[in-house]
């Protein structure tokens, strides 16, 4: 036990937020969260008096379980929301559906919702601390976070020069936008790589590099975290076909081992096997996508404990 | 935490009598546990550790035989999360063997309210169910236990006041193996 700065901020909202220390406490946290989950006892009581509400107003399934179970292993109390049987569909206004969830004594809630800025607008008008699911093609920053705290065990402590790509749907992706600011605010170089139209045009303002060609960026970089292609958030084509798209931006074994180095592959799941990547690359040694998924749940659990420290009961 | 230079401090223990007091409970425990056969010995992080370290070293001397020690983390566990104004960091947890069915000889520096050595028996649980459990302690705070815990090897017994703090500080961070009592004479200002 050693006292340390607390987190600088009250909600999780954005990486954009955070300081590099916070994400470094993040870290160091989850690094002893993730023995605890791999203990016989997977479970430990710091959250026995708090009550944690997780609304899911968009769908979700990896991402809700994990967190489920990160505040079950905190003990914690949760409670379950989804938009699909709810009063939403009644007509009660977003404010209204928390306000009442949180009547009931709630002290914290992690919320997805498919409008961005949804997590910081609530943050602002509820008394209880908030965790961002997901907005909208906003920000994801729990992603953000275990996808880094996974190069983490894969390459080390300092990013210092570490290259990543970002691969596929740019525009449409909250966990690329959290991903390039956990990652230069760690120190890391970050590049995105997609077809022209996936790809948002002021992008480069964010200090990334931009490749249109896939070979290209798999030489250049060390790790390469491949995004789901988002069908259910293109309201227009943005490519001809998924055939097309897979062929030119889709990383099968072949080429992954005609690279002159070996590099890391991610995917924040779900997969579309043959699309993004094949099966033989996401089942290969070079892929950590598993890893990511046990890393989610550590991650979440530092966060919700180091936003539950903030919470006084003096 | 401290500052050394706002209290006034008294020796309790000096280099050599931490010597002694280590080679003495290291007797009492070679007594009631004769070759380690089931036995395994934990140290409470942060401090703990130390005092298992020095006891491990004289130990294993004694008896050239390796001893299975680790050191537990108590800091998901403790009773008073959202109760201080800075959070809790956690230290490492290095227990890399099942305690089923082991006796475990708890080790910490200093035992004083009794609430750490509450925590460590709950953190114990998750790596199994022991035998039996024992605590060993360098000092006991006697007199200023806020739950039902005694320690059944002790160091040193000492009376102390609750404004007043134990440190111990170990030759490998100060040169000095030594045991001060300091009082907080700034403490209301």
């Amino acid at each position: 036990m050693i006292k340390m700065d607390n987190l600088s901020v009250d909600h999780l909202i954005g990486i954009k937020d955070l300081t590099k220390q916070d994400i470094e406490l993040i870290f160091k946290t989850a690094d002893s969260f993730k023995q605890v989950i791999n203990r016989p006892i997977k479970k430990v009581p710091s959250l026995r008096d708090i009550t944690i509400a997780n609304l899911f107003f968009e769908n979700s399934t990896r991402t809700r379980l994990s967190f489920e179970l990160a505040e079950k292993r905190l003990s914690a109390d949760v409670v379950n929301f989804s938009a699909a049987n709810s009063s939403v569909k009644k007509g009660e206004t977003l404010i209204d559906t928390v306000n009442n969830i949180l009547a009931m004594k709630v002290d914290l809630v992690v919320m997805r919702h498919p409008n961005p800025g949804a997590a910081k607008f609530l943050s602002e008008k509820v008394n209880a601390r908030v965790v961002n699911a997901g907005d909208g093609t906003h920000e994801h920053p729990t992603q953000a976070l275990l996808d880094a705290y996974s190069i983490r065990e894969q390459h080390g402590e300092d990013f210092t020069g570490k290259k990543v790509v970002i691969v596929g749907d740019i525009s449409h992706s909250r966990v690329a936008l959290s991903n390039i600011f956990c990652l230069q605010k760690l120190g890391a170089e970050v590049m995105v790589c997609g077809p022209t139209t996936l790809i948002p045009k002021f992008i480069h303002e964010l200090g990334v590099k931009v490749e249109h060609n896939l070979r290209k960026a798999l030489e250049w970089c060390d790790v390469a975290n491949m995004l789901r292609i988002q069908l259910e958030r293109q309201e227009i084509k943005y490519f001809p076909s998924l055939r097309e798209y897979s062929m030119l931006f889709g990383l099968d074994k072949e080429m992954l081992d005609s690279l002159s180095k070996k590099i890391t592959v991610m995917h924040p799941g779900p997969i579309n096997r043959g699309v993004e990547i094949s099966s033989d690359v996401a089942d290969s040694d070079q892929s950590i996508i598993l890893q990511q998924v046990e890393n989610g749940v550590a991650i979440r659990m530092a966060v919700i404990y180091l936003l539950a420290a903030k919470i006084n009961r003096h | 935490m401290l500052n050394p230079n706002q209290m006034d401090k008294r020796t309790i223990l000096n280099s050599k009598h931490v010597e002694l007091t280590l080679k003495r409970l290291a007797s009492q425990l070679k007594e009631n546990h004769q070759s380690f056969e089931n036995t395994v010995l934990i140290g409470l992080q942060p401090r703990g550790i130390h005092v298992l370290e020095r006891l491990k070293t004289i130990l294993e001397k004694d008896l050239s035989t390796k001893l299975i020690c680790g050191q537990l983390d108590i800091t998901f566990y403790r009773d008073d999360f959202r109760r201080r104004d800075q959070p809790l960091i956690p230290s490492v947890s290095n227990i890399d063997f099942i305690i089923e069915d082991k006796r475990v000889v708890l080790i910490d520096d200093v035992l004083y309210t009794g609430r750490s050595i509450r925590s460590g028996l709950d953190a114990l649980l998750a790596f199994g169910r022991p035998k039996e459990v024992e605590l060993l302690v360098l000092i006991d705070r006697q007199f200023e236990r806020h739950l039902p815990i005694e320690p059944k090897y002790t160091g040193k017994p000492v009376n102390t006041l609750s404004s007043q703090v134990v440190v111990v500080e170990w030759e490998q961070h100060t040169g000095e193996d030594k045991v001060i009592l300091c009082t907080e004479d700034d403490k209301n200002g």
